[in-house]
């Protein structure tokens, strides 16, 4: 699976070339800091002794600021660890298995249903092609973790129409 | 002997027959879900913390050591059968274990792994109960102004001092401060990085934000190179048992181990790897066989694997006296403490000793648990790990939403998960460490109120940081450590040595 990132340290190579994934880094990081900046700046600021709340913000938003820096002269120089391919397919394929998890809960579907097409959708990026028999996989487990949650540790999971079959 | 008494005390809650029962559990939890591959402690803690939510306090904190103790052996069971070792802590054992398994000697590999995770955890365990009381009388003399200096002592070497990149770190760090200041502000009320949107108001919950980052963000990293290569799962072959051979190449190791474990774990220094890789390069150097060293060594198993329960044992000195989480596994810990409202400090230990001591005596009976409950069934665990890759991390991510679910069943907290899993992703891409975002999402609200107390109680004078000896001690402390790496830009170069 992965190799951890540390234990290639040492054939790490410095290439000189500019890596436009450590601009985008860089520029994340400044335009959080902006936001921090404007969000303190619409706090009332108090009269108590100490600090207000806006303080804290403004600290961190100077330490984001000079990491912005400090992450721009690294993709500058070139200094990112380098990076294998990635297959945008599968990552797709999951994001909108949450994507739907997130729907079906926020419509009132139920938590059997959710999960299930997640777990369809997340083992279908790892490469299943067998929908029909991941689906009844998928529903039998979270059936079964629905009871033992709902029913052993009266804990509340969202209920929708397979969840009152039950 | 008041550490006695204590303990003794301790060892009467904790051997109830309920609370053996929820550590029973928790040893075999935290044991099936640490074993599968890419979860880590961190991860196990988070992943079974729902399971504990209708629990009383002192059992769930009872629970709470199994399932710590458990996912760590769980860890260390998966890098020696499939050298893909869940966390940092567990890259020194799959060197010499994976190895082992190869050469059919797995049985081996996992029963000195096993057995030094029990000596390692046992003399770490008495470590801390007999350091604890005295740091606990220590700290209670700690005004806010020194507490906000070792927390910043925690952030510095937690972020930058051993990590590969003291800048990728740090930048971890302020994403996890960044993360700790949305929400209503404690002191004024008022509402930080809200965006009107009320379910923000609460703030970050941080197992949702270890969860996203650790379980969904391993998720999709792993599933966007699955074009990369297969894992390979090793048998175990011939016989469980260690040979009186491996025991005498054993037993030294073990101990060396925790001696390297228990202080660098007890110290706010950050997690196993240190240890762990100083007690891998101790054995290879000490060793009588250095012609097996890369071949599958035992004493390459031994040592780290007791410098990593050790250190275990002792991130939680710091923990429990001074509610200090050096570690992202520590981190969900504190999560667990303050989801009933408790704040590990010197003050628990004065308000709620059974609770405190019940968990210390806990963890003794956890580390036998593991013992007798693991070696017999390693079967069952290598057959968890045979669990096709499609199924094994939709599952996963099944109980990561789960968890969310149960705790707080919005949609903007769901969306929440989901985007500390990209971000997850991301830093995994990219090769930012993801434990400072943990810490950092816990520690940074506490020493911001730590220090906005300092200042208050000095009208507002910061002078009063330098004038307590101690503050300014680790105040000085903070910043060789954060100079550090910068001026020793070789630090991290034993471990490079070691590939």
């Amino acid at each position: 699976m992965t190799e951890s990132p540390s234990s290639d340290l040492s054939q790490q190579p410095r290439s000189q070339r500019v890596d436009p994934a450590g601009l985008v880094i860089a520029f994340a990081l400044a335009a959080l800091a902006a936001v921090l900046v404007w969000d303190a700046s619409r706090l009332p600021s108090t009269s108590m002794y100490g600090m207000g709340p806006e303080a804290m913000p403004l600290v961190v938003a100077t330490g984001l600021g000079i990491l912005a820096i400090a992450n721009l002269i690294d993709a500058l120089r070139g200094n990112l660890p380098p990076r294998e391919s990635t297959d945008p397919k599968p990552v797709l394929l999951i994001l909108g298995g949450l994507a739907l998890l997130i729907a079906i809960i926020g419509l009132g579907g139920g938590f059997i249903l959710a999960t299930s097409i997640l777990f369809v959708a997340t083992s279908a990026a790892f490469g299943r092609r067998a929908i029909l028999t991941d689906l009844i996989i998928a529903l039998v487990m979270s059936t079964l973790i629905y009871l033992a949650f709902d029913r052993l540790l009266t804990l509340s999971l969202p209920a929708g129409p397979l969840e009152r079959l039950l | 002997m008041e550490t006695f008494a204590a303990l003794a005390h301790g060892m009467a809650v904790a051997v109830q027959p309920m609370n053996l029962l929820y550590a029973l559990t928790g040893v075999f939890l935290g044991t099936a879900v640490g074993v599968l591959p890419g979860i880590g402690p961190a991860l196990t803690v988070a992943l079974l913390l729902p399971v504990t939510y209708k629990l009383d306090p002192g059992g769930s904190l009872i629970m709470f050591a199994g399932i710590y103790y458990g996912g760590m052996y769980g860890g260390s069971t998966t890098a020696i059968l499939i050298n893909t070792p869940g966390e940092s802590a567990s890259m020194a054992t799959a060197l010499e274990g994976n190895k082992m398994a190869k050469a059919g000697r797995g049985g081996p590999a996992l029963a000195t792994s096993a057995i030094g995770s029990f000596v390692a955890g046992t003399i770490a365990t008495i470590g801390l109960a007999f350091l604890a009381p005295w740091l606990v009388d220590f700290a209670v003399r700690f005004g806010p102004e020194d507490y906000f200096a070792l927390m910043c002592v925690a952030f510095v070497t937690v972020s930058a001092t051993f990590g590969d990149s003291p800048i990728r770190g740090l930048t971890s760090l302020f994403i996890g401060l960044t993360l700790g200041l949305i929400g209503i502000d404690k002191l004024t009320g008022q509402a930080r990085l809200a965006f009107g949107i009320p379910e923000l108001l609460d703030g970050v919950e941080v197992t949702t934000l270890a969860v996203g980052l650790f379980a969904v963000g391993e998720a999709l990293y792993v599933a966007s190179r699955r074009h990369h290569a297969e894992e390979q799962i090793e048998p175990v072959r011939g016989s469980l048992w260690m040979t009186t051979e491996d025991w005498r190449r054993s037993w030294k190791a073990w101990l060396r181990g925790t001696m390297f474990g228990f202080p660098i774990g007890a110290l706010p220094a950050g997690g196993a790897e240190i240890p762990t890789f100083l007690s891998y390069s101790t054995e290879k150097r000490l060793t009588k066989h250095p012609e097996e060293f890369g071949k599958g060594a035992i004493e390459g198993v031994a040592g780290p694997e007791a410098a990593n329960n050790a250190s275990a044992a002792g991130t939680l000195v710091p923990l429990l006296t001074l509610g200090l989480p050096t570690s992202a596994t520590a981190a969900m810990m504190l999560a667990g403490f303050q989801q009933y409202g408790l704040n590990p400090g010197p003050l628990l230990f004065a308000e709620r000793p059974d609770l405190v001591w019940g968990l210390i005596a806990s963890l003794f009976i956890a580390n036998v648990m593991l013992l007798v409950l693991n070696l017999p069934l390693v079967g069952l665990w290598v057959r968890l790990l045979a669990i096709p890759q499609p199924w094994l991390y939709a599952g996963i991510l099944v109980f990561a939403t789960m968890g969310t679910i149960a705790a707080k069943p919005s949609v903007v907290e769901l969306s929440m998960l989901a985007g500390f899993g990209v971000l997850g992703f991301l830093m995994r891409r990219f090769d930012f460490p993801i434990a400072p975002v943990v810490v950092g999402l816990i520690l940074g609200p506490i020493a911001e109120s730590q220090l906005r107390r300092a200042l208050a109680i000095s009208l507002g004078d910061p002078i009063v940081l330098l004038q307590s000896p101690m503050s300014a001690t680790l105040l000085g402390i903070a910043l060789i450590a954060l100079l550090a790496p910068f001026v020793l830009k070789g630090l991290g170069r034993f471990k490079a040595s070691e590939d």
